[in-house]
């Protein structure tokens, strides 16, 4: 049985109590997961300003040098396992194997992570907005012939990380080129991706105690999240509620991501089609850049038509299947939940479910032993419907019309949001929208979910990590 | 090996006896006219036979069914007290209460006496007699604040205490208030660095698991003279066992217990490294038995090494609960020479609850 360790400063720990993490189509056992009482966690963290110190003692170019090598580690190497090794297609079926996601789209996952490691460069570039790197080496620079400071703001990041898509780990790898060591609390089902992430740049000479790897329960994750001074939360509503108050906690919660065709071409909306599927639908709809909305001023039941009718095509496949698009739930049990969930809501006038006319069979699929659901689009005529502004962790939309001048008033935090328009009037009320965290504008318009890895994304990183403070050098004479 | 064997054989085959004795005997104190508790003298009134007469084993139990834990929730608690007893000074303690009515024990002495056997099992060199306690766990309406102030008390020595409202954790827990969770840990930890600094003559501690690990981040026990921990309150695991014993507080005697208001006291094991830090439980028999049976037929005992249901009874003059039904699991463990009666070994709440309930929190 494969064996995931706890890693205490990059070291293997084998704990006594293990988790048991099953192949979702078999039930087969693919490992036992060590898992952290919470007094270990707390104990290392008293270690963290010594690890950080070792990570410090690499500059920024060598902790990027150490990302590229680990990029094409990550894709093509065999790498530790605790006793084992794992190989790239292992890594794929595992991942796969416990998370339902189909392995064609695990393949992509991969590559966006190695994109990330090997672009990192740019990566910061984006994220310091064209800080000279050395600064964060040295503590301190010139800029515009002014002197500039960075202070980091904590001994270690720490991360209570999601099951639903291997990407999304993406997020927190720029901490190791700003020399920031890791508290990774991995998802149940996927324990997988950070672990190899981790391996793979240990692999390529980053220092191990850059690593904290602990698979835990609430307690030893709400320890992380109290004491590493940062840390990054990924988690439903209910999970992330309690901490969207605490400033040392980045909240990456629901996502609620939407299109918004303007006035000024909804007449051509069809030309949006595309757009919209691959919005709505790529990597099996599971992230929070997927999109969940699409809002308009007219044209609405056309559009839900007509996305029902494409999106009814997507239908279950084999895990194995490299034309798989859509991913499996890990418990069938929240499938049915959600599905009964979603007709109970359609009870409340004033939203239909129009997919359910294209499909053949209900919402809830089981095939080649999994369980699915398949794509849905609701039109909403009312937008204070409660499924006019949900996700849900399947590819599901919500058309919902409005007059325009209403949109950005109704249409509440959204963590993308691309808007097809060219009017300068709305394109300025876009901008002032708070509500809208990420903007795609431009008349080649974005899918909600093509994102670049240097922008801020539910917060900047760097800004999080580093602060920046006043700095007067008083040379003299 | 085969002298061993004949050895806790012929002893577990005396403490079968003696329980079946001592059945007799508190089934005949609570039965009877003279010196019965109210609850079951009217409970006998509804049976076809008399229990004093039909019971003369501890299987025999199985006639009076199984204990429902409702009938302890409300009032009057006066209808526990047996008769012989009606005069004496009366505790009342209570379990769970997290929402809702708790449960209430009474007791006269029980407490007392668990703890004075209890005590019989603790070294001298690492609970030396005459030093001084830190009792630092829950407290108010629960046994365990008197039990440990009493055990230190009877080793000669005095009892410093800092309390915790368990109730309170949880619904902070509940609510996902982890940082108002945090600052009542650090109160309470805070009161503990405290005593701990300020009396020397304190070398005894009394904690729970999660207290444990966090005043282990603040303080070396070791250094400031803790020789002994007696530790409980709440679900373990080896894990945490472990933990304790290598990184927590090596070199100091650390005992892992199981106890519960409605049982007494469960010795561990004495620590062996070939069990692999499971913690094994022997219960006080015969004031208490535990068996461990199949979940989907209480009637059905599960095989040594196999998972059951925990099936309490307790066999008290004070208190007598035949056949309770608790909401925990455990692996049935063999005899051993010091408790020649079975065991349960790794105890935890039952899995069909473990999603629902939330224990081991404070």
């Amino acid at each position: 049985m494969i064996h995931i360790p706890i890693l205490r400063a990059g070291l293997s720990y084998r704990s006594l109590n293990l988790a048991h993490v099953s192949h979702i189509q078999t039930g087969e056992p693919l490992a036992v997961v060590s898992q952290a009482n919470r007094g270990l966690i707390a104990k290392d963290l008293h270690q963290a300003k010594d690890n950080k110190r070792v990570l410090e003692d690499l500059s920024v170019l060598e902790l990027l040098a150490i990302g590229k090598k680990a990029a094409n580690l990550f894709i093509e190497s065999e790498l530790p396992l605790d006793d084992a090794l794992q190989s790239p297609d292992d890594y794929i079926h595992q991942v796969s194997g416990t998370t339902g996601l189909p392995q064609s789209l695990c393949r992509n996952n991969m590559q966006k992570i190695r994109l990330v490691l090997d672009e990192m460069e740019e990566v910061l570039d984006g994220l310091t907005r064209g800080l000279d790197l050395s600064i964060i080496d040295s503590g301190w620079g010139t800029h515009n012939k002014r002197p500039l400071s960075y202070v980091p703001q904590t001994d270690a990041l720490g991360a209570v990380l999601p099951s639903n898509s291997p990407g999304v780990h993406s997020l927190w790898l720029p901490a190791i080129p700003l020399k920031t060591p890791l508290i990774l609390k991995p998802g149940s089902e996927e324990p997988w991706t950070p672990f190899r992430i981790a391996q793979a740049l240990i692999e390529a000479g980053c220092p191990p105690q850059a690593f904290g790897f602990y698979p835990t329960d609430y307690s030893g994750a709400a320890e992380i999240l109290l004491h590493c001074g940062k840390s990054l939360l990924f988690g439903g509503g209910s999970t992330v509620a309690p901490w969207q108050a605490n400033p040392n906690v980045q909240i990456h919660g629901p996502g609620r991501s939407k299109i918004i065709i303007a006035e000024d071409r909804i007449s051509r909306w069809e030309e949006y089609l595309d757009l919209m599927i691959t919005s709505i639908a790529e990597n099996g709809g599971r992230s929070c850049i997927n999109d969940s909305g699409v809002w308009v001023p007219s044209h609405g039941r056309e559009i839900a038509e007509t996305l029902a009718k494409h999106l009814a095509e997507i239908t279950p496949k084999p895990l194995d299947d490299p034309d798989a698009e859509i991913a499996a739930f890990t418990n069938p049990k929240a499938a049915e939940g959600i599905s009964d969930l979603i007709d109970n809501q359609l009870k409340v006038p004033g939203a239909t479910d129009l997919t359910a006319k294209y499909r053949d069979g209900g919402r809830v699929v089981e095939e080649a032993g999994c369980t699915f659901l398949s794509p849905t689009v609701i039109w909403c005529e009312d937008p204070e419907h409660p499924l006019a502004n949900t996700e849900f962790l399947f590819p599901f939309v919500s058309v919902v019309e409005v007059p325009q001048e209403e949109i950005l008033d109704r249409i509440g935090p959204s963590l993308v949001v691309t808007a097809i328009t060219d009017d300068d009037a709305f394109i300025v009320d876009l901008h002032r929208s708070s509500e809208v965290e990420r903007l795609n504008l431009g008349p080649l318009a974005l899918a909600t979910n093509k994102i670049a890895y240097g922008d801020p994304h539910e917060g900047n990183l760097f800004d999080f990590l580093y602060r920046q403070r006043a700095l007067q050098v008083n040379r003299g004479q | 090996m085969d002298t061993l064997n004949q050895s806790l054989s012929k002893k577990a085959g005396e403490a079968h006896a003696q329980l079946d004795a001592h059945v007799r005997e508190i089934v005949q104190w609570h039965f009877s006219p003279e010196t019965g508790t109210p609850f079951w003298l009217e409970f006998a009134e509804t049976l076809d036979f008399d229990p004093r007469e039909k019971i003369g084993s501890y299987d025999d139990l199985k006639l009076l069914g199984h204990f429902q834990d409702e009938w302890l929730r409300g009032g009057p608690v006066r209808r526990w007290v047996p008769k012989r007893y009606a005069d004496q000074p009366v505790y009342v303690f209570e379990t769970g209460g997290s929402t809702g009515v708790p449960k209430n024990r009474i007791s006269i002495r029980d407490f007392q006496i668990d703890y004075e056997m209890f005590s019989e099992t603790l070294p001298d060199e690492s609970f030396p007699r005459g030093s001084d306690w830190l009792m630092l766990g829950p407290t108010g309406p629960r046994r365990l604040r008197l039990a440990v102030e009493y055990l230190a008390q009877h080793r000669g020595g005095i009892c410093f205490l800092v309390d915790l409202d368990p109730r309170w954790v949880n619904k902070l827990i509940q609510y996902g208030k982890h940082q108002e969770l945090d600052l009542y840990k650090n109160h309470v930890i805070d009161q503990s660095l405290h005593i701990l600094r300020a009396h020397d003559n304190i070398q005894c501690l009394f904690t729970t698991p999660k207290l444990l690990e966090a005043l282990c981040e603040k303080i070396s026990l070791q250094k400031v003279g803790i020789k002994g921990i007696f530790c409980g309150g709440t679900e373990m695991d080896a894990q945490f066992h472990r933990f304790a014993r290598e990184e927590l507080v090596p070199g100091v005697e650390f005992m892992p217990t199981y106890g519960n208001t409605l049982m007494g006291l469960a010795c561990c094991k004495p620590f062996n490294p070939a069990d692999n830090y499971a913690i094994i439980y022997y219960p006080p028999q015969p004031r208490a038995v535990i068996e461990l049976v199949n979940p989907d037929n209480p009637e059905e005992p599960v095989d040594y090494g196999e998972t059951g249901r925990v099936m309490l009874t307790t066999l008290t003059r004070e208190f007598f609960m035949p056949r309770f039904l608790e909401r925990d699991e455990a692996e049935r463990a063999q005899p051993i020479e010091p408790y020649p009666w079975d065991g349960v070994q790794n105890l935890r709440l039952l899995s069909e609850l473990q999603e629902s309930v939330a224990v081991g929190v404070y």
